[in-house]
């Protein structure tokens, strides 16, 4: 068989469904046989835009994301994506051509070193040196993305290699890779200790991330948290995994996350933290982090353990796995709960004094946090929506209020602009039932603009949403509180029409500029048939809060300035 | 009680272990004998900032494993974090951070000197002394083969120096555990 043919015999034992790609040169073989595949691919118009695709495709679903692109520029296009996969721990397999394999290291027509530049951020590639690895690396590739702390592969095939003849035989036995045993289980003394520390703990709180939701660990982690009151707060990656209604939920915590949330980390006494990773966006100033706080750190990967912040309690394995185990370890204590009653106050306390707060627009002025409001409203809460990066998402995470988890989609670790209306084509693919809506930034809906065309020729009913206030708005914020508002190169001036944009595509194209509108049309947007660009003119200078300063205490953070107390 | 589990775990007990262990250690790693390991695991030690002072890489008995033996300063980097990280790199099969007392250590390195007659005669003396081998003669130089651990190659090393050292070259170390293991 066609080593090419063999690679989609492979793709489907895998169970995939969908790819998303651009042929080129090098991969004419796998586009070939993609003719008899019967799988769907969707013809992205930019690799980056592909690779997007997979992870929002990935993220909604759960399932692995794949995208193909072809050698030279095509792979070097997926490059954001792939670094975008790694730090969100985004299961995916990236398929690239390469040029011929006498070719290889001559400089030829196409060529780039794709493993070469990948190396840093997949975890783990493979470039075939023989046709009959093909079919192989598949199976382990997709065995690698899956499993453990998810993330992306690369397989990387010269074209030579998929146009030759193979014996193929399809896999029965498991993959096995010597070199890489994920520990899923959790060592159970471990649990205990940290079952027996909570139950001493008096001013303990969950902090939650993207593990948890990867991990598909959202029930398991409700019911630890329902064990007692145990206040629960998440990072960016983790919201909807405990829902933003339940009575424990403090909100996101991290540089732009709640006071309360914020404050409850900075006097708890023990964090629990669970499939989330310190990072800078969540600790703040470092050695000012949560100074009175003993750690218990639940992660699949156990580099992550005592990486930015020491864990007094490590426990390395699967949060779905671990967080039965310690939800049975500690109700057996049966301890009194009113031991957690005088910290409740004090959360009662931050949550009344210090909520979310903005000023309301005046005279049909929409502001950015009344659009997130507004969206949840339209969308009954039950939407998967996704975001660019910046204020936008900044807002969305804030006040749309998740309940479900694998319902916000969004580029956290990189921080990729433009990730938003791809990851939305992805997601909408692998969830045809599930409204999607496509929570943009004018800044960065522009940079992959071009998969308007994709949702138009594929029919993929995409909504999206422009949270539009003619600024890279979070830029223009950083510029305006730490740079002496001296503002550069942040205005993104009237270009360009985003509604005549939108029916230059064939989708439709819509406007609103009043409050008093907002619900109506975005409904009306949400039941408009085929992909929809609703162009929402809000408030242009507004600045997200709370905010911790970079560099400061999370205790330090700053709310909103009130005009009138 | 389970053994292993106290009774009750007070807050106040819990401590962090030290991330610093302020001595050297030898990382003994084997990976599977494919293209490219090597600039995954160097990409990692510069992408993390970690410090490589030694390294060294071969075959070992097994030709479809190799072995990269490097030497890491654990006064400036947590050893447990450099590991773990490693370990994520599916080619690596495994890790031994070889203990100081249980563990031979040897690396060679070559000298060349320059020697004139009139002090040809001291430098073979070292040379003996330090049971070093002279492999190369020629008129104004000598090579000399030193094996040995890293702190004898250095003594040598301030001995000949005076004389004129021309050019120096060493492996990097290697090592394997003392015994029947």
């Amino acid at each position: 068989m066609r080593a090419a043919d063999t690679l989609m015999e492979s793709l489907k034992a895998e169970g995939v469904k969908d790819v998303f790609g651009i042929p080129g040169g090098a991969n004419l073989p796998t586009y070939d046989a993609l003719v008899d595949a019967d799988f769907r691919h969707v013809q992205v118009r930019h690799e980056q835009g592909g690779g997007h695709a997979a992870e929002g495709y990935a993220k909604a679903s759960g399932r692995v994301g794949v995208a193909f692109a072809t050698s030279g520029p095509g792979a070097t296009n997926l490059v954001t994506a792939i670094a975008d996969a790694m730090l969100d721990s985004v299961p995916t397999v990236f398929i690239t051509g390469q040029v011929r394999t006498e070719l290889i290291g001559t400089d030829g027509f196409q060529e780039a070193d794709i493993l070469g530049a990948t190396l840093p951020f997949v975890k783990h590639s493979f470039q075939a040196t023989d046709a009959r690895q093909i079919p192989e690396y598949v199976h382990e590739a997709f065995h690698i993305a899956s499993t453990g702390r998810p993330g992306p592969v690369l397989l990387d095939i010269p074209q030579d290699l998929s146009r030759a003849d193979i014996d193929y035989q399809p896999r029965t036995e498991p993959v096995d890779l010597p070199g890489y045993k994920p520990s899923t289980e959790g060592n159970i003394k471990q649990i205990r200790i940290a079952a027996k520390a909570l139950a001493n703990a008096r001013r303990p709180i969950f902090y939650s991330g993207g593990g948890v939701i990867n991990g598909n660990a959202s029930e398991e982690l409700r019911e630890l948290a329902a064990s007692d009151r145990f206040p629960v707060t998440s990072t960016l990656m983790g919201l909807g995994a405990y829902p933003a209604s339940g009575d424990n939920w403090l909100g996101m915590l991290g540089m732009h996350g709640t006071f309360t949330a914020n404050w409850a980390m900075d006097k708890a006494d023990l964090i629990v933290a669970i499939g989330a990773r310190f990072d800078d966006r969540i600790t703040g100033k470092l050695a000012e982090f949560a100074p009175h706080a003993k750690i218990i750190h639940i992660d699949v990967d156990p580099a992550e353990i005592s990486k930015n912040v020491g864990a007094h309690i490590p426990i390395v394995g699967d949060v779905k796995l671990v967080l039965p185990k310690l939800t049975r370890e500690y109700r057996a204590l049966q301890t009194d709960s009113s031991r957690l009653d005088s910290w409740w106050n004090q959360i009662r306390g931050w949550q009344q004094e210090h909520p979310l707060f903005y000023e309301p627009g005046k005279d049909g002025e929409i502001k950015p946090q009344f659009m997130v409001e507004t969206l949840h409203k339209a969308t009954q809460g039950d939407a998967i929506i996704t975001s660019d990066v910046g204020q936008h998402q900044m807002w969305a995470a804030q006040y749309y209020g998740f309940d479900k988890p694998r319902r916000w989609i969004n580029s956290g670790g990189l921080g990729t602009m433009g990730f938003g209306l791809p990851s939305a084509v992805g997601a909408k693919v692998a969830c045809p039932a599930e409204t999607v809506v496509c929570l943009a930034g004018d800044g960065s809906l522009i940079m992959n603009v071009q998969e308007l065309a994709t949702c138009v020729t594929e029919r993929i009913p995409v909504k999206i949403f422009l949270m539009n206030n003619g600024y890279m708005g979070m830029v223009r914020q950083w510029q305006e509180l730490f740079w002496d508002r001296r503002y550069s190169s942040v205005e993104m001036g009237a270009s360009p029409d985003w509604v005549k944009l939108a029916e230059a595509f064939g989708a439709t194209g819509m406007r609103c500029e009043s409050s008093a509108d907002l619900e109506e049309t975005m409904v009306k947007a949400l039941e408009t048939e085929g992909p929809v660009l609703l162009d929402v003119r809000v408030a242009q200078e507004e600045n997200v809060y709370p905010m911790i300063a970079p560099g400061e205490a999370a205790r330090d953070m700053v709310e909103a300035p009130r005009a009138v107390r | 009680m389970e053994a292993g589990t106290p009774q009750v775990v007070k807050l106040e007990d819990l401590h962090l272990p030290g991330q610093l262990t302020g001595r050297k250690h030898i990382l003994s790693i084997q990976v599977e004998n494919k293209p490219g390991v090597l600039a995954r695991v160097a990409g990692l030690f510069s992408r993390r900032g970690f410090n490589i002072d030694t390294l060294a890489v071969g075959p070992t008995d097994d030709p479809s494993i190799s072995r990269i033996t490097l030497t890491l300063d654990g006064a400036v980097h947590p050893i447990d974090q450099v590991t773990k990280q490693l370990h994520k790199l599916i080619n690596v099969l495994k890790i031994r951070d070889m203990e100081p007392d249980e563990t031979v250590a040897r690396e060679m390195a070559l000298f060349k000197v320059s020697s004139a007659v009139e002090n040809r005669a001291e430098i073979i003396q070292f040379a003996e002394i330090f049971r070093a081998k002279i492999v190369d003669v020629a008129r104004r130089t000598m090579t000399i083969e030193v094996t040995g651990s890293a702190d004898k190659i250095e003594a040598f090393e301030r001995m000949i120096r005076p004389h004129g050292l021309v050019e120096m070259v060493r492996t990097g170390e290697i090592a394997i555990a003392r015994g029947a293991e």
